[in-house]
């Protein structure tokens, strides 16, 4: 039954093809709009999980507490309540997947007759695998060198163009406040992070020789940050339970007190700029698909036309034998038909356009096999809805009097 | 005698008119066996339409009852009237009514895609019927490119491709000159004589001739009955 009703169908949108083109019009660039939209927001949130990946993920930071002498308060990450020993005991918890004391600060860096002030950061060797941070050139340090407190660093590419200029920077010796510190690699460049610093302006030097040659302790061991990455974004929260109570427990708090230390979401930030992205993106589609709904109506409107110019035609058919049915499925059929028909041109023109912005702008674009599925989806299902009504009207003729008509 | 392919008992319908209830038919009984060949005369608003109207499961009568094939259809529903038009009836119109934009033989074998027959089995039948009235060599030709008198031949074909029981012709000649009716009737005469039953609606007296047996209607009633042998031999 629908096999020759698709010939036929096809039959009709032949018959007048100028019509059949500027109804499938509608369609096309509804379908197209839809595609450069969700290509152009998936795009958008492409950028962003990629900058939310160099930075590292379920990353999070506890600083050490303030303290107050004299009524000065000293900020955050002022007293001496985090210690190496807090950071090894962290890594025993379950769902910590890194965990590296850190302690950082700015710094002039001296090489030949060049300085530069760049980012100095004290860790141990977990913290590159947190931050997902590779070397480019060279080696990293280890466990051994955090324990003997050599004097070598990693620099990140920024610092390695404005100290070393075209030279290679590994096996150098570069001095950090008269100290001569051995670059030892050089670090993948990261670019920026969601707040616009520049990663790559970095140097990473031994936990232990930063706290006795660069930024001095209180005393051996304690430390200001520690890093730590949980296994999965999911336990996140969880693993920052335990770590707060474990913490808590070590500095032997009692119920009541206020911890002598901080907690910080790293990654809460980029989430937040994901889902600005992702609304984005649904907001474009939403608006896109307005133009969808503009392509139904004009289907409806020709197919009402059509219903009534083919009026004798649909009497004809009652005469020798359609139902109701066959009747409301052959107009249905049309409906749909031209529907798919606009959808599959608009795709191909959505698909054309993407691909022209992305190589005239620059701009990211990710084209998904899922948004061609859902501009299907929506097609048939518009070509279904706003075909229903004609359709529905040219079964229900009554057959003498189509069969009267002029 | 064998059952009639017809029965009408007692059938009435009117219309609802701004002037009140018109009676377009004032009930009329009528019996119709296999191959009869009638013709149905009349002036125009004597109800022979709205007659052939529910003869054709069409339309319903607003009263009484009408037998098809031993089947009462007076209070059938739209779907199963449909289905007596396809397998039961077959339709020649006045002005032939084929689709413009299909060849013969897709017109021909319209029916059968109502009735679910699958195409090879259509084609083929489609295609004897184009030969049964001479214009098998036109089976790829569209409507437009042949005369009235063979566009009346295919819409005869169509009507006979589902084997019905009876076939109704409305006016058959109404739309063509004397020589191509002549030939419309022979094709009517040997059809009847083949066994098919034949009802048909004319106003011109040469046209139902050619029948065996003349109803008049005048006024929604049934006015006269006769076999044309005997009119014939009363003019002689």
């Amino acid at each position: 039954m629908i096999r020759p009703m698709l010939g036929e169908a096809w039959l009709a949108m032949g018959a007048n093809r100028l019509r059949t083109a500027l109804t499938m019009l509608g369609m096309v660039i509804g379908v197209g709009a839809v595609v450069i939209m969700m290509a152009i927001g998936q795009g958008a949130q492409y950028a962003v999980q990629q900058t939310i990946s160099t930075m590292g993920s379920n990353l999070f930071i506890v600083l050490a507490g303030s303290f107050t002498t004299a009524g000065v308060r000293s900020g955050s990450a002022g007293g001496p309540t985090l210690t190496v020993a807090d950071a090894e005991a962290i890594a025993e918890l379950e769902g910590v997947v890194n965990v590296a004391p850190t302690h950082q600060g700015r710094r002039q860096l001296l090489y030949g007759s060049q300085n530069w002030n760049a980012n100095v950061i004290g860790t141990t060797p977990p913290y590159l695998d947190a931050r997902a941070w590779t070397i480019a050139n060279g080696a990293a340090f280890g466990d051994s060198d955090v324990r003997s407190a050599t004097r070598v660093a990693l620099i990140g590419k920024t610092t390695a163009q404005n100290l070393f200029g075209d030279e290679n920077p590994v096996g150098k010796t570069m001095r950090i406040q008269q100290n001569p510190f051995l670059v030892i690699g050089v670090l993948a460049s990261k670019g920026q992070n969601l707040d616009g610093n520049d990663q790559d302006d970095t140097v990473i030097i031994p936990l232990t020789t930063a706290q006795r040659k660069v930024f001095g302790t209180p005393f051996l061991g304690a430390v200001r940050m520690i890093m730590v990455q949980a296994d999965s974004a999911e336990n996140m929260q969880r693993v920052m339970d335990n770590v707060e109570s474990l913490l808590r427990q070590r500095h032997r708090l009692r119920e009541g007190m206020p911890n002598d230390f901080f907690m910080r979401n790293l990654s809460a930030a980029a989430e937040s700029e994901a889902e600005t992205t992702r609304t984005m993106s649904i907001l474009l589609g939403a608006i896109a698909s307005i133009s969808l709904l503009v392509g139904g109506i004009g289907i409806m409107n020709i197919m009402l036309v059509s219903v009534t110019e083919r009026t004798r035609e649909i009497g004809i058919r009652m005469a020798i034998g359609a139902r109701q049915r066959d009747i409301l499925t052959q107009f249905l059929l049309e409906a749909v038909m031209i529907s798919f028909a606009g959808c599959l041109l608009g795709l191909l023109l959505g698909l054309i356009i993407a691909l022209a912005i992305n190589a005239i702008t620059g701009m990211v674009i990710v084209i998904s096999g899922g948004a061609a599925l859902v501009a299907f989806a929506v097609a048939a299902t518009v070509g279904i809805f706003f075909g229903w009504y004609p359709a529905q009207k040219a079964a229900r003729l009554d057959p003498i009097e189509a069969l009267r008509y002029q | 005698m064998s059952e009639p392919v017809i029965r009408v008992v007692g059938l009435r319908k009117s219309y609802a008119t701004a002037a009140g209830e018109f009676p377009a038919l004032k009930g009329v009984d009528l019996a119709v066996r296999p191959g009869e060949y009638i013709a149905i005369m009349g002036p125009s608003g004597s109800g022979k339409s709205t007659f052939m109207n529910l003869l054709g499961c069409l339309d319903t009568p607003s009263a009484g009852d009408y037998f098809l094939a031993g089947e009462n259809v007076a209070h059938l529903s739209p779907d199963a009237l449909a289905r007596l038009r396809n397998r039961t009836l077959g339709f020649v119109f006045q002005g032939f009514n084929l689709l413009p934009r299909m060849s013969l033989q897709d017109n021909v074998a319209l029916p059968l895609v109502y009735a679910g027959v699958d195409k090879d089995t259509r084609r083929a039948a489609a295609q004897r019927m184009l030969e049964k009235v001479g214009l098998g060599r036109y089976a790829e030709s569209l409507p437009s490119r042949i005369s009235g008198g063979q566009q009346q031949r295919v819409a005869i074909a169509r009507a006979l491709v589902n084997k019905p029981q009876l076939i109704l012709a409305d006016e058959p000649t109404g739309n063509l000159d004397s020589h191509t009716s002549e030939e419309i009737m022979a094709l009517f005469g040997e059809l009847n004589a083949e066994g098919i039953t034949i009802v048909l609606v004319t106003h011109e007296a040469d046209v139902a001739a050619h029948a065996k047996r003349q109803v008049r209607f005048l006024d929604g009633e049934i006015v006269s009955d006769r076999l044309t042998a005997e009119i014939v031999e009363q003019h002689a």
